[in-house]
């Protein structure tokens, strides 16, 4: 159906390429976010951080050239026209702009995060429904961000990436065709056998971590 | 949160809330659920990030020429975000709920349906049904079956049925094969959120009879 592999980042060098100077600022601020044997991935958060604390727009249009794209395909399989994705996809990438401050790399890579505004912004244009979501957290961005832990969630993010594409390919389709909002809630199976442990034990850390904080 | 949940969502309901496919009502359960639950929320977590990985590969589509340009305009013109206070947990309501109900426990509209039990429908859009239930402590609900799911969630107090305890922040998912009659535990008056995708299917004839009124 949808082939996604190999899973390609065209613009990625690009990207280490132009922002060698800003990344080599950020990792003051962030420490080893970005410095990690030139693994391109890691450097959309440090870019989003960007984005975050400086307003700067050399960040955002980096951005705005990986993943609009992406969120235009993802709501385009979802069922949406061209012409909706598109302007969806400018939506998102605006809302992306307004919230930067929301965003924090220990908790979600840039493309979780990304996919999380997209989803809603599908329920909103294509459902014409609304989405309870859980109780705030006061996890927000810390001012001291546990550097490890963002590092480390970039990385488990992209092994799920290619866990997901080793999948057998019907399998994979399952999952895919759940994102796209293809298989109704009844539908849904979610043996997956995907690694998500780690990631689940990373955020239960920082959540113990952070009701230790307030209690 | 000292809750001890023994009774959690399953996999299947939390890949479909994070694929942004429940109803509005299975979605306020889950919501409300992940407000009391950490492992919950770190295991969404992890299907949020399976979504982030389906987007980054499945493939994209160009942009219009000019998108860039066009998206910077909007964030020019568009006034800045009104940043909206947080909706807050009221008393035993988590914030998904004191939203959806407008207030804490005591801004709800009870209505007895009988047998020592209270309910009030939630105004949730159609497809689901969700409904908060107060049962006196000690009450037998009508024994019943689900012709679709049926999900609990404990806010108070305790029941029992056939299957298992649901103490505070257990959820239980009842589907087609589950016939229960659950039991309201001594005590504390329980109060559940429950939503359900089918109307329920109840053996005894008065509340067969009620059904309807009920809206059960």
């Amino acid at each position: 159906m949808f082939d996604m592999q190999p899973c390609e980042k065209p613009d990625a060098p690009f990207v280490a390429d132009a922002y060698a100077a800003s990344a080599a600022r950020t990792v003051t601020r962030m420490g080893r976010v970005t410095v990690t044997e030139g693994r391109i991935g890691d450097d959309w958060a440090a870019l989003l951080i960007r984005v975050r604390d400086d307003r700067d727009e050399a960040a955002f249009a980096a951005l705005f050239r990986h993943f609009a794209p992406r969120v235009k395909g993802f709501l385009m399989k979802s069922g949406a026209s061209a012409a909706l994705a598109e302007d969806c996809a400018q939506d998102v990438m605006a809302v992306l702009w307004n919230k930067a401050h929301l965003f924090d790399p220990a908790r979600a890579s840039v493309a979780t995060w990304v996919f999380t505004i997209a989803r809603n912004r599908r329920i909103d244009a294509l459902r014409k429904a609304r989405r309870p979501e859980p109780e705030d957290l006061p996890w927000g961005p810390e001012a001291e961000p546990d550097q490890q832990a963002a590092l480390e969630m970039q990385q488990d993010t992209e092994r799920l990436g290619e866990a997901i594409a080793r999948l057998p390919e019907k399998q994979r389709v399952l999952i895919e065709r759940a994102y796209f909002g293809d298989l109704s809630h009844t539908e849904i199976a979610a043996e997956t056998g995907l690694p998500l442990g780690t990631i689940k034990s990373r955020i239960r850390l920082a959540l113990e971590r952070l009701r230790h904080k307030m209690g | 949160m000292t809750m001890t949940i023994k009774h959690h969502i399953s996999d299947a309901l939390l890949m479909g809330y994070a694929a942004g496919q429940l109803p509005e009502a299975f979605s306020l359960v889950v919501a409300t659920h992940l407000s009391l639950c950490d492992d919950c929320r770190a295991r969404f977590a992890g299907y949020e990030a399976v979504g982030g990985a389906v987007m980054e590969c499945a493939g994209a589509v160009a942009m219009s020429e000019h998108s860039l340009a066009a998206t910077m305009a909007r964030i020019r013109s568009a006034p800045a975000p009104v940043s909206r206070d947080a909706p807050r947990r009221m008393g035993i309501f988590p914030a998904p709920l004191a939203a959806m109900v407008g207030g804490g426990p005591e801004a709800v509209k009870w209505r007895s349906i009988g047998m020592g039990v209270r309910q009030a429908i939630l105004p949730t859009e159609n497809g689901a049904r969700a409904r908060l239930l107060h049962i006196a402590a000690g009450q037998k609900v009508p024994d019943h079956g689900h012709r679709g799911m049926e999900l609990t969630l404990v806010l108070q107090g305790a029941f029992r049925d056939e299957t298992d305890r649901f103490g505070p922040g257990d959820l239980e998912i009842a589907d087609e094969d589950l016939h229960h009659q659950p039991i309201a535990e001594a005590g504390e008056d329980c109060i559940c959120l429950a939503a359900t995708d089918a109307p329920l299917r109840f053996n005894g004839l008065a509340a067969r009879l009620a059904q309807p009124f009920l809206r059960i």
